[in-house]
Formats: structure tokens, C-alpha cells, sequence
């Protein structure tokens, strides 16, 4: 078990990177606790699976240190970290039973046959594999295959780290949520540091206690599930965490008040905000509602999600608007108007979250 | 996913029925009769039974010919299977050394048959190849058309030349067929050289081994134009293989039926080694 | 122009693919078969494109028999799971080959391509190769493709669930709109249950080769006819208990009990099952008819504005969903309200036999 320290760590894959956007993985500094449950969570090329690789030691950094419990691994072997990765596909020793595979790793490190045998059974009992463990690896379906990727990485007891690079990219929708859990519950269980990298919001949000949102190579902004739901530090985050997105409207500055139009709507960080750049409110579709008076617009579209209905409404100025409406709220069929819970109204300044200093 | 049954999918490979009826169906057959009777020539056929397939089974000749056969086919084997995997293993996987080797590896199997004979037979002559000169200038007494032993290395040689390439080959599209994640978890697991070939590589290999096993048994059993321009089956009998002994006795005393009835236990043995093979190696899969 | 299935069965092998099925789809209507992988929905789809034939039954399009007519008579097109393009022709190439198929001349095809690509957002990658799109563009250039003959029935078989989850949002937005002005009989199997809802349109339920049920979205959703129904279309799945109906009183366990409602009290005593779903079991009291459980937590997963709690109700797996963060440990007893105004009850077969309030959602 390890605290892994990411020390100005940066990466690109041609020989003289100039520009940023040369960096498959921009500059980063970060510190992973001993025992969290840490998600990487961005979509295709956005640098997560280099910096998972990085960690691993498949891939060594074009500049800074990875440093585990203090010593530097940056150059160090796999083998020589004890990690544990689970992959996208499921990798197994085709020609070996499922307790051979769980095995494996302890046979390669010389462990005596009782201390084995005993880790196995433990690790199998966990990961609901008892009863298949003299059947040939080969024949399980990919849930079970992926929980001897997992058994893999649990049998020692010395693994630093256990990383998911999307592990459930294989397993049937139906069974998904339920391999979710249990790699939720076995870290509960087992208190290691776990890394999961992943496009999926809600793969990353239900597993993590810490998730990383990267793009482009760059860290956007690095927090609880609940800072990034409640909280988000770009628009980026506020459009890909969240089913459906963050609503994104253009305003500009009126005194404390942004105005959309000629609507005056009051924000949390409106005292924050610094002139110039283009200014957009952000607001969930969670903390919109119908009101009286407020924001003018027309409701054009209703979908229902089943247990709630997701509302399409657009402005006077053609900007869309959703909001989530419960099954027993009345929805109105056309011209109303929309209020914003102002504990949640946000105003970004080029992008950035106002008043947190990156919106410059 | 569950598979499409189409019937009319037959319906495709009608032509090649016929065709292979043509090539080997209508010949077979035409063996099959003259392996059951006695000719004298005119066209005039006598019944015989089995009298020729029991001459063929008890005659001394026969057997040298077939034992010479299995030492040659086992021995090549023996010898270019585990060549060609370790060559594979060795090749590069990536950059532009990748296309040389691979060029490189495909132009032995490039060059037609008599002339591999030829080329190896002027090789290794004693006096003016390069092989046998050499050999015999740096103190061995090396001469392939007087000793039996020359004779057989050089034959060997030939063909673990020629053919290996194709085992190199097979095993490694194997090889690059195997993902990276695997490589990557063995290095996690702490896995050796040698448990990452035995647990991985070489599982991976398997199905291209088997058919590269096949390949070679089937093709060395049937070999015959290398073997006879190289030596021509001596010194003496000494490397008459099978095929070698088969058209001496067919076009060469022109005893059709002996001739027919060995063909045909040639066949059958070649059928029954390949069943086996091909049983032993796919033991263990699902 | 609509397509009927008429006791259309496929066996393979002696192994029954899809029992006696019975469909019919509407003129220019969008239909969703739902399901678990294997449940039958590609098979489904074949034996509709001329494909596979079905072992009994027949086929019907536009009042003609057309059971034994090969796919390529029928104006039929499909988008599979997987990107399948052309991968040497341009974007703008892969949307026209089904029309110059048809020999359609050059000015036609040039004005419906460029319509085409203009809908799905194309128009300015119309010189690419599909290696150089990204996941995204490559099943919008298959839909293109797809869509672009004015074929009489389109089928799609997961067309999103290879792409990347706000890929998948973005393009399940728009689906709806590409097939608003046409005349097809569109045909979208998917595994969840959300993408059906969006949809809206007609949803078959399967279940192990079995069209469990057939009709508007939000009537199978709000009136499932059996359990099974309820639970395919129900993620995670509908929770299940086994209850005791006494006089005016239902009984879970040895402690549980409410009221019958309206809807309800007509049911005769005896042994039912009890199905909620997720969303109507919350940490804290909502709804009309909140009733108090307790259970052992299995594990809690917090998204940043929910909670899905898995826990043990008397040897059932059931699963709480509440808004808001509320995390427990592994293993403790917590609280949970199942507002029972939205149950629902199966007798012994599963068939629904009654629903507090008259639907559930």
C-alpha cells in the first residue's frame, strides 16, 4: 500500500514537443492518499490512459517523477511496483484453471503452496469465484473473467495500487451495474489505493471518492463527485458530469446581476467576476424550475425518462434551456418562465469558473 | 452471438466439388482399379484381389522405404518447428525491420522445387561447391554422393532451409496477434521469460503451430523432386523416401498394380498421422 | 405500408431462438425492442430484414407475403453496434453508394447526399475517410447511409452503445428527429431501458426469445403486464418480494404491513409478489404512501447528486435510488421508505394482477 506522488510529471510522444498541444499529457502535479478510490474520467484521447500506463510503468514519462511512498519509480519496471491492472479486455492464462490464474503471481514470486492456497481461497470467496475455481479460465463469461483479472491483483498483499483501465467495456449492460458494485464494495473491504480510468460519468462518480476530469491532456478540475455535480470549476465539467448537462447561457455583467437578456438573475459568485471576457451562466437542469415570473421562455420539447421528464425550453434569444421536471410536477404546454436556485447559479468568465483565479 | 445457418450456402461451393472431383476424386478411383488387378500390358486387366496390398505390406523394400520416410519426416520436424518458433520470437514486432525479415523469410519458399534440388546439389558437390569445398578444405571428408551420412545432412539441411521460413512465418502472425494487455499483466504478475512464453506465447501459438505441424508432416511425407535431384535416392537405396521408391516401381519397372496398392497405403498412412496429430494437439480445446 | 409478423417462430438446431411471435408495426412508426444481450432482439431483427427466414410463420409488408423474399428485394436497411463503412471511399462516397446502387442519376444523388449530410451534421467532413472521423461521426456517416434510400424499414441494432457516454446522449437526442418527417418503420433494439423511455414511440419488451409485451412506451412502462416486463424495463431491476394479502392489509415478512388502496382491496387474501421499483424505495419518507423498511447495507454508490444503495431485504437484493449524497457501511441496518401508492402485485404465474394507484412509474 502506497501513496503515489505524480511530481511535475508531463508526457508526449514525439521527440521535441513545442507546443501544448504536443503533450498527450500536460503538466501535473497531483498526490494519490494511501487506500482512496481514484477515478480518471475523460473522453477518447484526453490523456487518461497515458497517465494510467505512466503510473503502471508501462510507459516512461518525457519529464517528471513518479514517486511511490516518497522513493522514485519513475523508471522502474511493472514488476518492481507492485501494481495490479485490470485491462479493457479481459486478460487471462487461457491454458490454466481459475485457481492456477488467481496463483499465478504468488508462484512467480516464489510464495510457499499453503500460504497459496489459503490467499486463493480468500480471494475467490470475495470475488464470488469458489465455485468455479477448478474450471478452465477459458470457458467463464467476461464478468468472471474480469474478476480473475481482479482476483489477480487482490491475491497479493503487497500491491501498491490496483488499476481499471474501463473495465466494463465488455460485460453485458445487464450485468454492469452489478461488477460496478462489487469493485465498489471490495475496496470498501480492502482499503487499497485504486485507480479506475474511464469515459463513463457514472462508472466514475459511483466508484470514486476523488475523480480526476481531464481533457485534451490536461487536468480541468480534480474533486469529490459532489464538487464536480454541485461545484464545477469549467464549463467542460459542468456540460460532462451530469445526464443531461450543465445549461449554458450567455449574460453579461449589470452591477451584482447577470442578465440574460433582459432577465436579472442572481448567481453565487456574481461579486466575484471580473470585467471583460465573455461571461456564461451556468445552471443544472437539477436546480431549474417553473416559476411565475423569472426567465421568459417557450417549452418545445418533453421527454420522459421514466422516473422524471427532462424538459427542452428555449429563450426569446434561441438559447435551449432544459430542466427536470418529477412525474407528479405540472409542466406547462408553452409560454412560461424559469427560475434558478441561486445557491447554484455560477458565472463563468472564459470558460472558467469566475473568481477562482483560471478564468483570466 | 448465435450463428446464421444458410442453406443455400452450399449451394457456393458446388464448383469446387466438381472441380476437386476432377482432381482427385476421378484419379483415386482410377488407382483404387488398378491396385485390384494384373495387367500385361494391351490394356488387358486381370482381377487380383488383394494379392498386390499384401505383397506391398511384406516386402522388405517397402519398409526401408517407409522407415527412411518416418526418420525424415520426424527429423525435419524435430528440427523446424522449434527453429521457426524461436526465429519468430526473435523477429521484430514494430518498425521498418519488420517488412525486410518478413521478405527476407518468404524467398526460400519463393524458388520452385528442382530448382532448390539443384542449387543444393551443386552446393554441396565436394569438388567445386561452395558447401562441400569448404567442408572438405577445412578437414571434414565430406562427400554426399558416396556417404550415407553426407547424404542425409545435406538433405536435412535442404529442407530445414527451405521450409522453415514457413513455420517462421505461421508462428508469427501468431505472435503479433497476441495483444499488448497480455504482455503487460504477465510484467505485473512478475512473470518470467519463460512463464510468459509457456502461458502465453506459446497457447496463443497453438492453433498456427497445429496447422504449421500439419503442413510440414503432409508436405514432407509427399516430397519428392528436391530429394531426387539432390541425390536421386542414393548413395544405394540410402535416401530413397517413399515417394522416391513409389515412382521407381510405377514409371520405372511400370508395375502398375504393386504401384497402385502402395499408393494407396501411402495415402491411408498419410490420413491416419495427420487424424493423429491434428487429435493430439487440439486435445484441450473447448 | 405495415409490417406484420404473423406467429413468427425461429429454431436453430432444435434450440428455440424465438418463440411464436405475433407484431404488428405501424406505418412510419419508431419501435424499440428491449432486452438483455441474448434475449432474442437480433434475431428479431433478421427474421424483419429477410436475413434469416423464420422456421414457422409468415411475414407481411404492405399487405404482401413476404416471408421468402430476399433482403435485397425488400428496401431494407441496418446500422449495426459496429461503425460499418467503406473504409476507402469518403464520407461523402460511403452516403451515396446505396444510390448509385440504384442507379440513380448523378444530380439526384448529389442533392439527397448533401441533404443528408446537412441533418446529421456532416457537410463539412464530406472529403474525409471514416478513420479520420471520430466514433461519432463514423455511426453518424452509417445512419447516413442508412437513411439516405428512403428505405421502407430501417433497423438498428445498438447503433450507440459503442460510443462514448456524452457521444451516446448527444446522438440519442437527435435520433428522434432524424426519423420525424419519414415514412419508415424504424426498428432501435438497445439493452436500456432509458434509451426506450427517450425514445418514446412503441417498445417490445423480450425476454429469452419471448415478445413478453408490445405497445406505447410510457403504457408497457407505466402498465407492465407481468413481472418480467416490468423488470427489463426497469434499471436496476424492479425490486421483487413475496407479500400476504390479509383483509384490507398487505404483509411483508413478519413485521411490514399497509393498507390496500383503492386499486387494490378488490384483490382476494393470499400470497402475491410485490414489485417496486428503485426509485419509489428513498432514504427518507416520500411520496403518498411512504411505508418504513429495514435492511442490511450491501454497499452504497454516491454520484454526485444520488444514491443507489444495494441491501438485503429479508433474502431479497433490493436496491434504494434517493436524490442527494447518503453514504452507509458495508453491512449496517438502515431505514428505507417503499412508497407503496406506486407497487405493483404479480400472482404466482407473474401476471400483474393489481397496481396501487392504477400505474406505476
Amino acid at each position: 500500500m502506497a501513496r503515489i506522488t505524480l511530481d511535475n510529471l508531463g508526457h508526449a510522444y514525439m521527440p521535441n514537443p513545442q507546443a501544448p498541444a504536443d503533450w498527450a499529457l500536460q503538466q501535473l502535479d497531483f498526490e494519490f492518499a494511501d487506500g482512496g478510490a481514484y477515478a480518471l474520467l475523460g473522453p477518447s484521447g484526453c490523456g487518461k490512459t497515458t497517465l494510467l500506463n505512466i503510473i503502471s510503468g508501462l510507459l516512461v514519462p518525457s519529464r517528471g517523477r513518479v514517486l511511490f511512498d516518497g522513493e522514485d519509480m519513475t523508471t522502474r519496471d511493472p514488476a518492481a511496483r507492485n501494481i495490479a491492472q485490470v485491462f479493457q479486455f479481459p486478460v487471462i492464462y487461457d491454458t490454466m484453471t481459475v485457481r492456477q490464474n488467481l496463483a499465478f503471481p504468488l508462484r512467480n514470486r516464489g510464495v510457499p503452496a499453503a500460504e497459496i492456497d489459503a490467499r486463493v481461497r480468500e480471494i475467490a470467496e470475495m470475488t464470488d469465484l469458489t465455485e468455479m475455481l477448478d474450471q478452465r479460465a477459458s470457458g467463464l463469461t467476461a464478468d468472471g473473467k474480469q474478476k480473475i483479472s481482479l482476483g489477480r491483483g487482490l491475491v497479493r498483499d503487497d500491491v501498491n495500487v490496483i488499476m481499471f483501465d474501463e473495465p466494463l467495456t465488455v460485460i453485458d449492460p445487464h450485468l454492469k451495474w452489478q461488477l460496478r458494485s462489487k469493485l465498489k464494495e471490495l475496496h470498501r473491504r480492502i482499503d487499497r489505493t485504486m485507480i479506475y480510468v474511464t469515459h463513463d460519468q457514472i462508472e466514475a462518480l459511483t466508484f470514486a471518492d476523488r475523480v480526476v476530469l481531464m481533457k485534451d491532456g490536461g487536468v480541468v478540475q480534480i474533486g469529490t463527485p459532489v464538487e464536480l455535480f454541485e461545484r464545477p470549476a469549467h464549463t467542460f465539467v459542468g456540460h460532462f458530469i451530469g445526464s443531461p448537462g450543465m445549461n449554458l447561457l450567455p449574460c453579461i455583467m449589470a452591477g451584482d446581476k447577470a442578465m440574460i437578456g433582459d432577465t436579472a438573475v442572481s448567481a453565487a459568485n456574481a461579486a466575484a467576476v471580473k470585467p471583460g471576457g465573455s461571461l456564461e451562466i451556468g445552471i443544472r437542469p437539477e436546480f431549474v424550475s417553473f416559476a411565475d415570473k423569472g426567465l421568459p421562455v417557450r417549452v418545445t420539447r418533453v421527454m420522459n425518462a421514466g422516473r422524471y421528464r427532462i424538459v427542452e425550453t428555449v429563450t426569446g434569444s434561441g438559447e435551449t434551456v432544459k430542466l427536470l421536471a418529477s412525474n407528479e410536477d405540472a409542466v406547462p404546454s408553452d409560454a412560461t418562465h424559469l427560475s434558478f436556485d441561486p445557491a447554484f447559479t455560477r458565472i463563468y468568465r472564459n470558460g472558467w469558473l469566475a473568481g477562482e483565479g483560471r478564468d483570466a | 452471438m448465435r450463428k446464421t445457418v444458410n442453406q443455400k450456402a452450399w449451394f457456393f461451393i458446388l464448383p469446387v466439388l466438381v472441380l476437386v472431383a476432377f482432381n482427385a476424386i476421378l484419379p483415386l478411383m482410377t488407382v483404387v482399379n488398378y491396385s485390384v488387378q494384373e495387367t500385361f500390358g494391351n490394356n488387358e486387366f486381370f482381377w487380383a484381389g488383394l494379392i498386390w496390398f499384401e505383397q506391398v505390406i511384406s516386402s522388405p523394400r517397402f519398409h526401408d522405404s517407409l522407415i527412411r520416410q518416418l526418420i525424415f519426416t520426424f527429423s525435419i520436424l524435430a528440427i523446424e518447428i522449434p527453429l521457426g518458433v524461436i526465429i519468430a520470437l526473435a523477429m521484430p514486432r514494430k518498425g521498418m525491420w519488420v517488412s525486410v525479415c518478413l521478405v527476407l523469410m518468404a524467398l526460400p519458399l519463393l524458388i520452385p522445387w528442382n530448382v532448390v534440388g539443384a542449387m543444393w546439389n551443386i552446393f554441396a558437390l565436394p569438388d567445386i561447391g561452395l558447401m562441400g569445398y569448404t567442408l572438405n578444405a577445412i578437414g571434414f571428408d565430406f562427400n554426399f554422393t558416396r556417404q550415407i551420412e553426407d547424404a542425409w545432412f545435406t538433405l536435412l539441411l535442404m529442407d530445414v532451409w527451405h521450409w522453415t521460413s514457413l513455420v517462421v512465418l505461421l508462428a508469427y502472425a501468431g505472435l503479433v496477434s497476441i495483444p499488448d494487455a497480455y504482455y503487460q499483466a504477465a510484467r505485473i504478475d512478475g512473470a518470467s521469460s519463460w512463464a510468459i512464453f509457456r502461458y502465453i506465447q506459446l497457447p496463443k501459438m497453438k492453433r498456427v503451430l497445429t496447422i504449421a505441424v500439419l503442413l510440414r508432416f503432409m508436405d514432407s511425407f509427399n516430397i519428392y523432386t528436391e530429394p531426387f535431384v539432390l541425390t536421386g535416392g542414393g548413395p544405394g537405396n540410402s535416401t530413397t523416401l517413399l515417394s522416391i521408391d513409389l515412382v521407381k516401381i510405377a514409371l520405372g519397372q511400370f508395375d502398375l498394380g504393386p504401384a497402385a496398392a502402395m499408393s494407396l497405403i501411402y495415402f491411408l498412412i498419410i490420413l491416419l498421422l495427420s487424424w493423429v496429430f491434428y487429435t493430439l494437439m487440439m486435445r484441450n480445446e473447448e | 405500408m405495415a409490417l406484420e409478423l404473423k406467429s413468427v417462430a425461429k429454431q436453430v438446431d432444435g434450440e428455440v431462438h424465438i418463440h411464436p411471435t405475433d407484431l404488428t408495426l405501424a406505418p412510419g412508426s419508431f419501435n424499440v425492442l428491449l432486452g438483455t444481450t441474448l434475449s432474442g432482439k437480433t434475431t428479431l431483427m433478421q427474421l424483419m430484414a429477410g436475413l434469416e427466414r423464420p422456421t414457422s410463420g409468415q411475414i407481411w409488408f404492405d399487405g404482401r407475403d413476404v416471408t421468402g423474399v430476399s433482403v435485397q428485394k425488400r428496401n431494407v436497411s441496418m446500422v449495426y453496434q459496429q461503425f460499418i463503412n467503406y473504409p476507402n471511399l469518403s464520407v461523402y462516397a460511403n452516403i451515396a453508394s446505396p444510390l448509385k446502387l440504384a442507379r440513380i442519376d448523378k444530380a439526384e444523388i448529389n442533392r439527397r447526399v448533401m441533404e443528408m449530410a446537412e441533418l446529421m451534421r456532416l457537410t463539412p467532413m464530406l472529403d474525409r475517410r471514416p478513420s479520420e472521423l471520430s466514433g461519432g461521426q463514423q455511426q453518424r456517416t452509417a445512419m447516413a447511409r442508412a437513411l439516405v434510400k428512403d428505405a421502407d424499414l430501417v433497423l438498428l441494432d445498438e447503433p450507440l452503445a459503442n460510443l462514448d457516454f456524452k457521444l451516446r446522449e448527444e446522438l440519442r437526442d437527435e435520433l428522434p428527429r432524424l426519423f420525424a418527417d419519414r415514412n419508415c418503420i424504424a426498428v432501435y433494439a438497445t439493452t436500456e431501458p432509458m434509451e426506450a423511455l427517450l425514445f418514446g414511440g412503441n417498445t417490445a419488451t423480450l425476454h429469452e426469445g419471448r415478445v413478453t409485451q408490445f405497445g406505447p412506451t410510457m403504457e408497457s412502462y407505466q402498465h407492465p403486464r407481468d413481472l418480467i416486463s416490468a423488470q427489463v424495463f426497469s434499471e436496476p431491476p424492479m425490486n421483487a418480494a413475496k407479500v400476504t394479502k390479509q383483509g384490507g392489509e398487505f404483509l411483508l415478512g413478519d413485521s411490514i404491513r399497509w393498507q390496500a388502496d383503492a386499486s387494490t382491496v378488490a384483490l382476494a387474501d393470499g400470497s402475491y409478489r410485490l414489485g417496486v421499483r428503485p426509485h419509489r424505495v428513498t432514504i427518507r419518507p416520500d411520496g403518498a404512501q411512504p411505508v418504513a423498511i429495514r435492511g442490511h447495507v450491501r454497499i452504497a454508490e454516491l454520484s454526485g447528486s444520488e444514491s443507489t444503495v444495494h441491501f438485503d431485504l429479508s433474502g431479497n437484493d433490493w436496491v434504494s435510488l434517493s436524490t442527494g449524497v447518503h453514504d452507509f457501511d458495508i453491512g449496517a441496518e438502515a431505514e428505507f421508505h417503499m412508497d407503496v401508492s406506486r407497487a405493483m402485485y404479480f400472482d404466482d404465474a407473474g401476471h400483474l394482477v393489481g397496481a396501487a394507484g392504477g400505474r406505476s412509474d
